[in-house]
C-alpha cells in the first residue's frame, strides 16, 4: 500500500466578497486579488508542512497544478516537485500530474522530469493528465485538440526517455528538429506513470490499455467501481489481469483529536461551493472538444446551464460525509472509514488530500501527524490482511509496451 | 412573397462530401454561413430567393457536412469552397460571407482574385481588429454567443423559439468544436490576410450591422481599405447577426448590389 499526503494549495485568504461579487472564483476572478505577501507566506507553509509529512512517516507527496484561481497555488506542479527533490530524502514524489496539452514543448518537459528524478535519486512519479478544460482556456491550449495533444506529448516524452537520440519527431502536434536531451531519468526504464481522473471513459482505457494505475479522484464508492470494471476489461483486452497496484484513490479526510474538531474543519473542503476546481461559469470547465464526444449531450445542456455537471454531482457535506466521500474523525473513526473503502475498491495507492479551504496551518499540520502517526501504521495492516499491494510493492512493469518487451528479449 | 422550394443534396469537393441546399431562380449566390451554422430555413434566405439562385453549403465540420479530420484551418475550408464551386459550376457566382463565413469568402476571393465576380461581407471576421476585439466564444455559453449577436434581445426568441432542443444546443457544440479546431490561435483571423485581399478584383461590399458586439466596425473599415473596389453599408437596428435580426433589409442591399455591378 503506497499512502500519500495531498493538498491543493489554497489561497485561502483571497478576499471571498470579492469573488461573490461576481459570482466566481476562477479562470476570470481578476490577479489584482492574489496578493504575493500572503502567497509568499502560504508557499512556505505549504513547503513546511510537505518536510513534515515526510517526518510524520507518509510514503508520497502528491502534487498537481491549477492556473488562475484561488483553489489551487500551484502553477507549475514541477516547482514544488523540484523543491522537494532537494529538501525531502525518502518520499515519493508523485505528480498527478502534469497536464501535458499545456504544453508546447514536451521535450522540455521530459527534461524536467529527468532533473526532478536524478536529483531525487529516482523518487519521482510521473503522472500525467488533460488538464481541466478552465485550464486549457488559461493557457491557451485548443480543448478540441487535447486528447490528441495528450497522447502525442505522452508518446513523445516516453520516446525521449527511453530511445537513444538524436532523433526527429514530426507528428500531429509537436516537432522537434532534434530530440537529444542530455538529461534522463534515474530510474529505468522510466518513472512510474500514474493517470488520474474522474469520470471521462477515454482516459480510463488509455491507462489501462497502457498498464498505467489510474487515480480516481474521490469519486463515490459506486462510481469507483464502475472505474474499476471498465478499467479492469480494457485490461483484460490488453491481455493482463490487473491487481491492487493498477487502483489508486484520492479521498478528502481531515483527522483531529475529536470528531467535533475533525467535522467542523472538515467542512472547508466544500468552501467554494463545494466545486473541486473553484467556482466557475460551465463552459469553462467543459469547452467544445474538451469532454467525450459520447457524453456530448448531457455536457451540452450543462455548459448551457439546463443541468447539473455530469462529472460532480452536488450533495451536501452531511450526504458526502454518509457516502465516504469526505472522511473526518478521530484517528480510529478514520481507519474504520477508509477500511471501508479499501475493502470496497481495492485500491493500492492511497492519497489523503488535506489542509484545504482555510483550514489554519495548526490543525493542517495535526491532521498530517494524526494521519503519519496513527491512521496510515493501522492501514498499512489492513493493507496487509487485504492483500492490497502498490506498484512497488507488486513491482508492477512501468507499462505494457515495457513488460512486452522485456518478454520478448527474455525469450530471445 | 412567393414559397421558394428548397432542395438538400450532398457534394463530393475534393473528395470531401458536403451537404448542400438550394433554392430560387436567377444569377447565383453562394451562401458562407456563420460559426454557429445556419438553421434550415430563415426568411433572409428565403427574401433572397425571389430573384436569385440561392446555394448554402454546410462548411466541412459543420451543420449536415461530416467532419474530416485533416482540415486544419479557415483557408482549408476556403478551398474545399472553391472546389465546390467548381463541382457546381458556379465559379463566377457572388459569395456572400456572414460572419465567419466571411472570413472564409474573403480567403475564397484570394484564393481565385480575378475569378470572383463580387464579394459581400456581412459582418465578417478574418482580419485582427485594428481597435477593439472579436468576442470570444470560448468564454461564454453558446446561449449567451447567440444573444450577443442581435441588437434586440427578441430577435433570438424571433428565430430560435421559447425553448433549445438539446438537438440545438449539440448543433451549437459542434458547430463551436470545429470553429476550434480551424480559428482557435490567434482567434479568428488570419494576419496574412490583409496583404492578400489587395488583389481581390471582385466587386465587394462590406455590410455591418450599427451594433455589432462580435465583430468591431473597425474590421469593417479595414476591409473595405484593403479591398480595391469595396463600398461600404451600415444596417439600422441590428447586431452581428444581420441576416436573422434584418433580413428584408440586408437582401434589398444585396440585391441591389448585384443588380448595379
Amino acid at each position: 500500500m503506497h499512502l500519500m499526503y495531498f493538498t491543493e494549495q489554497p489561497m485561502k485568504d483571497y478576499p471571498v466578497e470579492a469573488g461573490n461579487d461576481i459570482g466566481f472564483t476562477s479562470l476570470l476572478m481578476s490577479n489584482k486579488h492574489f496578493d504575493p505577501v500572503v502567497g509568499s507566506r502560504l508557499y512556505n507553509e505549504f513547503l513546511e508542512n510537505y518536510v513534515y509529512a515526510e517526518e510524520m512517516g507518509v510514503d508520497g507527496i502528491m502534487l498537481n497544478e491549477h492556473h488562475n484561481a484561488p483553489f489551487c497555488m500551484q502553477a507549475k506542479a514541477n516547482v514544488f516537485a523540484s523543491l522537494l527533490a532537494g529538501v525531502t530524502n525518502r518520499v515519493k514524489i508523485v505528480l498527478l500530474g502534469n497536464p501535458l496539452p499545456l504544453t508546447d514543448n514536451p521535450v522540455r518537459l521530459a527534461e524536467e522530469l529527468a532533473m526532478i528524478d536524478m536529483v531525487s535519486k529516482g523518487r519521482l512519479v510521473s503522472g500525467f493528465v488533460r488538464g481541466g478544460g478552465q485550464e486549457q482556456l488559461a493557457t491557451n491550449a485548443n480543448p478540441a485538440y487535447n486528447r490528441e495533444r495528450f497522447q502525442e506529448a505522452h508518446d513523445l516524452i516516453v520516446k525521449a526517455w527511453t530511445v537513444p537520440g538524436p532523433f526527429r519527431w514530426e507528428g500531429k502536434h509537436f516537432h522537434q528538429r532534434v530530440v537529444n536531451p542530455w538529461a534522463l531519468p534515474l530510474q529505468q526504464p522510466h518513472p512510474r506513470i500514474w493517470i488520474p481522473g474522474v469520470i471521462s471513459h477515454e482516459t480510463i482505457v488509455w491507462a489501462a490499455k497502457h498498464g498505467y494505475p489510474y487515480i480516481a479522484l474521490n469519486t463515490s464508492i459506486e462510481d469507483t467501481k464502475k472505474i474499476w470494471e471498465r478499467y479492469d476489461a480494457a485490461a483484460a483486452e490488453a491481455g493482463y489481469t490487473p491487481g491492487s497496484e493498477n487502483r489508486g484513490y484520492l479521498i478528502r479526510c481531515h483527522v483531529a483529536e475529536t470528531e467535533e474538531a475533525a467535522l467542523a474543519s472538515a467542512r472547508q473542503f466544500l468552501w467554494m461551493d463545494g466545486e473541486f476546481t473553484g467556482r466557475l461559469k460551465p463552459v469553462w470547465a467543459s469547452p467544445s472538444g474538451y469532454f467525450s464526444p459520447s457524453s456530448r449531450e448531457s455536457f451540452v445542456n450543462f455548459v448551457a446551464g439546463q443541468s447539473a455537471s455530469p462529472s460532480r454531482p452536488r450533495k451536501t457535506f452531511e450526504q458526502q460525509v454518509a457516502d465516504l466521500q469526505i472522511i473526518a474523525g478521530t484517528p480510529k473513526q478514520v481507519v474504520a472509514s477508509l477500511r471501508k473503502i479499501m475493502q470496497e475498491t481495492r485500491p493500492g495507492i492511497m492519497a489523503f488530500w488535506g489542509n484545504d479551504g482555510r483550514m489554519s496551518q495548526t490543525d493542517a499540520r495535526t491532521s498530517i501527524r494524526l494521519l503519519g502517526q496513527e491512521v496510515m501504521p493501522a492501514l498499512r495492516e489492513s493493507a496487509k490482511e487485504l492483500d492490497l499491494k502498490s506498484p512497488f510493492e507488486a513491482n508492477m512493469p512501468v507499462s505494457r509496451a515495457w513488460a512486452e518487451a522485456h518478454r520478448a528479449e527474455a525469450a530471445e | 412573397m412567393a414559397s421558394v422550394e428548397w432542395k438538400s443534396s450532398v457534394v463530393s469537393a475534393a473528395g470531401t462530401d458536403l451537404h448542400v441546399t438550394r433554392g430560387g431562380e436567377g444569377q447565383p449566390v453562394i451562401i458562407l454561413h456563420r460559426d454557429i451554422g445556419t438553421l434550415d430555413r430563415l426568411p433572409f434566405y428565403d427574401a433572397l430567393a425571389q430573384n436569385h439562385e440561392v446555394v448554402i453549403p454546410d462548411h466541412p465540420g459543420y451543420g449536415g457536412s461530416p467532419r474530416p479530420e485533416w482540415v486544419a484551418n479557415v483557408r482549408d475550408i476556403a478551398l474545399l469552397q472553391r472546389a465546390l464551386l467548381g463541382r457546381l459550376g458556379l465559379n463566377q457566382a457572388t459569395l456572400v460571407g456572414l460572419g465567419f463565413g466571411g472570413w472564409i469568402a474573403a480567403e475564397m476571393a484570394t484564393c481565385a482574385p480575378s475569378g470572383t465576380s463580387r464579394l459581400v461581407l456581412v459582418g465578417a471576421m478574418g482580419l485582427k481588429p485594428p481597435s477593439g476585439e472579436i468576442l470570444d466564444q470560448a468564454l461564454v455559453s453558446y446561449i449567451e454567443y447567440v444573444r450577443e449577436g442581435f441588437h434586440d434581445v427578441a430577435a433570438f426568441e424571433r428565430n430560435y423559439g421559447k425553448s433549445l432542443s438539446t438537438e440545438q444546443l449539440v448543433q451549437w457544440d459542434l458547430c463551436r468544436e470545429m470553429s476550434f479546431r480551424v480559428a482557435w490561435k490567434p482567434y479568428m483571423y488570419n494576419d496574412s490576410l490583409p496583404y492578400l485581399l489587395r488583389g481581390v478584383q471582385a466587386e465587394s461590399l462590406i455590410v455591418w450591422g450599427d451594433d455589432d458586439r462580435i465583430v468591431p466596425a473597425s474590421v469593417a473599415a479595414l476591409y473595405a481599405e484593403r479591398l480595391p473596389h469595396a463600398r461600404r453599408e451600415t444596417i439600422a437596428n441590428a447586431g452581428h447577426l444581420v441576416e436573422m435580426e434584418q433580413p428584408e433589409a440586408l437582401a434589398r442591399l444585396i440585391a441591389s448590389f448585384i443588380a448595379s455591378t
